[in-house]
């Protein structure tokens, strides 16, 4: 049986006590199975599209919910296909009584994805936009929350088709000298080929740039927090926690001495890490912690240096400085509120002026102070994305560094003093590159590898 | 009343470029072939321009010759002049072209016709196909005779109701004042074939003794010439050479042809049929490119020994005093004395999308097409098809495998294609533009890509294929020699690099990067290179351009793996795509109609959308699975 033709249902709003909860019905069927369990005195058939409606779900005659019935007739509906969405009591028992009623009468269940997989398949939204809707999903800061509704929205999808457009421009007037070889057209101008070519790369550039900005966006950025034991460390992973809001808790995978947390600051999403004290030692199980440390301190994007502000430096801090400073990490004094017995002249031979930033966590002081430190550090205090196309997908990022490398073949071809057909073959490829990001182009299986990352309900 | 006169294995009706190939590709495949003409003298006629070859044309012709066609030995034969368009292009798309004797081209190809075992000419208008339960078994002609036949190829050319135009003068006739097919597209209509109504054109013949040729600029042909058939060499071909002309058109031309726009049947109206967008008429041109001050005009000969020239460029529906005055208008024509005047052509032809790959009718069995009868343009696009036609339908004779060739192998592949699978709603011209991997389907490797294919369906001869296996040998073995051969910065080297204006080396280098160098080629470096052996210019070039370019032909090669990726995903033939939900409705029209043999032919439709191949491509999985 056709897989596609039939009718699917899932809950789509997030699992939990909340005051409602939605069964999300999708296909040709949806308003019979509807016909079936809606108690009410209109005829279901005969009802206003895009209408919501006030009933009961009844499996035969026991009623299951009171409910409101939102009914929404193809095409325009998410899916391009009938939709019928019951809003429930949030209760998940009410939620699965409900969807168990709406399978029972005919649906099948929605795999991860379906929705959206549907809509895309209906051509309502091209491939980015899609993957949009995956990333609204899972994202766990409003900004990159707000990068996606972007992306559904069609904007990076309209700024490739520019790129392609420019692309196709460039292979009409190669083609064009090639298939009219007499013709006295104007004589192909290799140096505008090349030029052109260079501000594709540089759009191109600025499209992969903003990648790692939207990944920080999307993922977090990794900030490790070090420092030998009681600096404070756990007392900053509390102050900020409490402080700002702490988005996703107990990330399962790391061992007992490492804690991870997600926080927003100014926006900017942190993936706080807290490792055990890194100091020498001779015990072997703290000593495997240690090492953990050391190598997630390597591989972060912020290190944050503790150092109490009330002790001098001992060996231990030194050691510390010594091997984890970068110029972009942050050194923290903390304990400002007792009487500084902290050497800064030594304490500058090993860090700049520029990164030191006082606190007390016990007393709340100098805690905006960091937060502006990170903020200014990263995107140079600049968080406004309104204006821009902010690529978040690893997917995207290869597409874009094929398109920009077939274009840099172009300009080595120009310069190796090559002919235009040896020009247009790599235009052809990024002009089929680009097309990989909205789906113009299909390469194989890229659409099975886009959803299954898809997630139940949308 | 009708009378059956003959049963053989392959009828095919026509005999222009299409006719010819597809009657000669049966009849030496050992069918008993008969071909069907209107006129016995307009057999290969080139009743518009008179040359052969040209930007992507040329390749189809050096196909045609691999595949063991005639179009390349006959233009080898009668051709006056030979150039190599594009040099400066890239090998890709070098072009060879050549201005035919069209009177010679024609007597070529009838004696050759003539002299085929299996083959019989006959001329007689044919009016309509036997139909039997889908089935075609034979042709009735205009007396009512029958023959009967296991195949059939129509090739009608621009005749079937055609007539031509004259500004407010219309003839019903075919092209060169010819006969018009006036029954068969009827004929074709009632059994549920869908046609269209094209047009095309031609510009007038011209007086050659009354041409001032002091105005214009001689164009002459190439000094070393590079024969269209494999089969030949430079020597065996080389002739005397005669010249072409080029002047321009001006601001009074332009005038005249804008004050008698509205006498123009394709502006007036009187012409409904589509022309083509590739070569326009004059009035077409000035209309659309209104900013341009002049155009082009080129004066070939249509002969050796006549006096009547075409004017390429000036082709023109316009009313013959009209066309007088405008001509008259341009440098060296001053004074021209008019031999044949220009003419638009309106035809009856088929959406092609009724054809399998294999050009014959989805609907009808055994009923083959080629050329402009399927909506193409040209008398290369004519012949290529032809050939595959012919073959096809001979095979189909013995219930073999066809002969398709992909996109990734030939133009003749891409043309096929493009007919079949996009239709055209002009006539359709072949252009490099259109080839996905032409840096492998270049005009000078043809025959490395092709000679196979000839071969294995018996129309290539023996002799012939194992000089080509020796060629492909020989190449292989001398670039694998190249490859491994160093060259010191020694001061013979370096002077040699010096000479050709290329930087000289300061350590040893690999001779195959040297042949990479721009100024550079293996030809130039054969000093360098001692133990070399005195190859033909052919395997030079073949070495020169596989090991000079190879970065580009890995690069193409690795599309060309995606593309039959894709080829690979077979569709099975008793899919109902109106069961498939995902489907829009047109794409499932469009597939319904098109009937594609795999994912990467269903993704070539017009009007079929990524969104509905990926669709397809679950629904085909999702049934695997099941």
């Amino acid at each position: 049986m056709n897989k596609s033709l039939d009718t699917i249902a899932a809950i789509s709003t997030p699992i939990g006590n909340g005051g409602i909860g939605i069964v999300r019905i999708s296909g040709d069927n949806a308003l019979n199975i509807l016909d079936k369990i809606f108690k009410t005195n209109k005829n279901v058939f005969e009802i206003k599209s895009h209408t919501i409606n006030y009933g009961h779900i009844k499996d035969d005659d026991q009623i299951i919910d009171e409910v409101l019935v939102s009914i929404m007739l193809a095409p325009k509906t998410y899916t391009c296909e009938n939709i019928v969405e019951i809003n429930c009591h949030g209760g998940i028992k009410s939620l699965n009584l409900v969807l168990d009623t709406v399978l029972k009468y005919g649906a099948r269940l929605a795999e991860p994805g379906e929705f959206t997989k549907r809509a895309f398949l209906n051509g309502r939204i091209d491939l980015s936009q899609a993957e949009a809707v995956i990333d609204i999903i899972n994202s766990k800061t409003e900004l990159s929350h707000k990068i996606a509704l972007k992306q559904l929205d069609g904007n990076l999808s309209s700024k490739i088709g520019e790129l392609r457009d420019k692309v196709i421009l460039m292979i009409a007037t190669i083609e064009a000298s090639i298939d009219y070889p007499e013709h006295d057209m104007e004589e192909l101008n290799l140096k505008e080929v090349r030029s052109k070519s260079l501000e594709l790369i540089k759009e191109i550039d600025l499209l992969i740039d903003g990648e790692s900005k939207g990944k920080i966006l999307k993922e977090g950025l990794e900030t490790v927090i070090l420092g030998r034991p009681n600096v404070g460390k756990s007392s900053l992973l509390n102050v900020i926690l409490k402080e700002e809001r702490a988005i996703v808790t107990d990330v399962e995978g790391t061992t007992r001495d490492i804690l991870q947390e997600y926080v927003s600051i100014k926006g900017i999403p942190l993936k706080l890490i807290d490792t055990a004290g890194i100091r020498h030692t001779n015990d072997i199980v703290e000593k495997i912690g240690v090492e953990k440390s050391k190598k997630i301190a390597e591989n972060s994007d912020l290190v944050l240096i503790i150092l109490d502000n009330s002790k001098d430096l001992i060996e231990d801090d030194i050691d510390l400085l010594k091997k984890y400073n970068k110029d972009d990490s942050i050194i923290i004094l903390n304990k400002i509120d007792l009487e500084s017995k902290l050497d800064e002249a030594t304490l500058l031979k090993y860090v700049d002026k520029e990164q030191i930033i006082r606190i007390s966590t016990k007393e709340f002081l100098g805690l905006e102070d960091l937060y502006n430190k990170i903020k200014q550090m990263f995107f140079n205090g600049d968080l406004n994305i309104s204006d821009e196309i902010i690529i978040s997908k690893a997917r995207h990022k290869e597409s874009l560094i094929n398109a920009k490398n077939s274009l840099e073949n172009v300009i080595k071809t120009i310069d190796d003093g090559f002919t235009e057909d040896f020009i247009s073959i790599d235009l052809q490829d990024s002009y089929k590159y680009l097309g990989e990001i909205t789906g113009e182009t299909l390469e194989e299986d890229i659409i099975d590898k886009i959803f299954s990352e898809f997630c139940l309900g949308k | 009343m009708s009378y059956l006169v003959d049963s053989v294995d392959v009828i095919v009706v026509g005999g222009g470029h299409a006719g010819c190939e597809a009657a000669l590709a049966s009849a030496r495949m050992g069918k008993s072939t008969i071909m069907f003409t209107i006129s016995l003298d307009s057999i290969a006629l080139m009743p518009c321009n008179p040359n052969v070859g040209g930007s992507s044309k040329g390749h189809l012709v050096r196909e045609i010759d691999a595949l063991g066609g005639e179009m390349g030995k006959n233009i080898d034969k009668t051709y006056i002049q030979s150039k190599m368009l594009n040099v400066g292009k890239g090998p890709a798309v070098y072009s060879l072209r050549a201005q035919a004797d069209k009177f010679k081209y024609s007597k070529e190809m009838l004696k050759t016709i003539e002299n085929t075992d299996n083959l019989r000419i006959v001329q007689e208008e044919v009016i309509d196909i036997i139909l039997e339960d889908g089935t075609c078994k034979g042709i009735v002609t205009l007396g009512g005779l029958i023959y009967k036949s296991k195949a059939v190829v129509i090739c009608s050319g621009t005749y079937l109701k055609s007539r031509c135009l004259y500004g407010e003068t219309i003839v019903n006739s075919g092209p060169n004042g010819l006969k018009t097919a006036m029954f068969l597209s009827d004929n074709l209509k009632d059994k549920g074939v869908r046609m269209y109504r094209f047009k095309t054109g031609t510009p007038a013949r011209i007086d050659k003794r009354s041409i001032d040729f002091s105005k214009m600029k001689l164009e002459n042909g190439d000094e070393n010439i590079v024969p269209f058939s494999f089969t030949n060499k430079e020597e065996d071909i080389k002739r005397d050479q005669i010249p072409c002309w080029l002047t321009y058109t001006n601001e009074n031309t332009h005038k005249i042809i804008q004050d008698n726009l509205y006498r123009s049947p394709m502006y007036s109206g009187v012409i409904k049929a589509t022309g083509t967008r590739y070569c326009p008429s004059i009035e077409d041109k000035i209309v659309k490119f209104s900013d341009k001050d002049r155009h082009q005009v080129f004066i070939e000969p249509e002969g050796e020994n006549t006096n009547q020239m075409y004017v390429q460029g000036m082709s023109t529906s316009l009313p013959e005093e009209v066309q007088i005055q405008m001509y008259r208008t341009i440098p060296g024509l001053e004074n021209c004395e008019f031999i044949k005047f220009g003419y638009a052509i309106e035809y009856d032809c088929i959406d092609a999308t009724q054809l399998n790959l294999k050009l014959e009718f989805k609907d009808i069995k055994n009923l083959f097409s080629a050329g402009q009868f399927n909506g193409s343009s040209g008398y290369e696009e004519a012949a290529a098809q032809g050939i595959v036609a012919g073959i096809n339908a001979a095979l189909s004779v013995d219930n073999k495998d066809p002969l398709i060739i992909d996109r990734s192998e030939g133009y003749i592949g891409v043309l096929i294609d493009d007919l079949v699978t996009k239709g055209t709603k002009e006539p359709y011209r072949m252009m490099t533009s259109r080839s996905e991997y032409r840096l492998l389907l270049r005009q000078d490797n043809a025959d490395l890509r092709l000679t196979e294919k000839g071969y294995n369906v018996g129309l290539i001869p023996k002799e012939r294929y194992e000089n080509f296996i020796n060629k492909k040998e020989t190449i292989e073995k001398e670039i694998k020699r190249i490859l491994k051969i160093s060259v010191p910065p020694s001061e013979e080297v370096n002077r040699l690099l010096v000479n050709n204006d290329c930087t000289p080396i300061s350590t040893g280098i690999k001779l195959a990067d040297l042949i990479k160098r721009p100024e550079l080629s293996y030809q130039k470096l054969s000093e360098l290179d001692k133990n070399r052996e005195d190859f033909s210019n052919e395997i030079q070039e073949q070495v020169n351009i596989q090991i000079k370019y190879k970065g580009y032909i890995d690069r193409q090669l690795k599309q060309v793996e995606q593309f039959k990726k894709m080829e690979n995903k077979i569709i099975p033939i008793d899919i109902d795509y109106f069961n498939i939900s995902g489907l829009r409705l047109e794409a499932k029209q469009k597939l319904s109609n098109i009937k594609p043999y795999n994912i990467g032919h269903a993704s070539r439709i017009s009007g079929v959308s990524p969104a509905d191949i990926a669709v397809l491509v679950i629904y085909l999985e999702a049934n695997k699975k099941n």
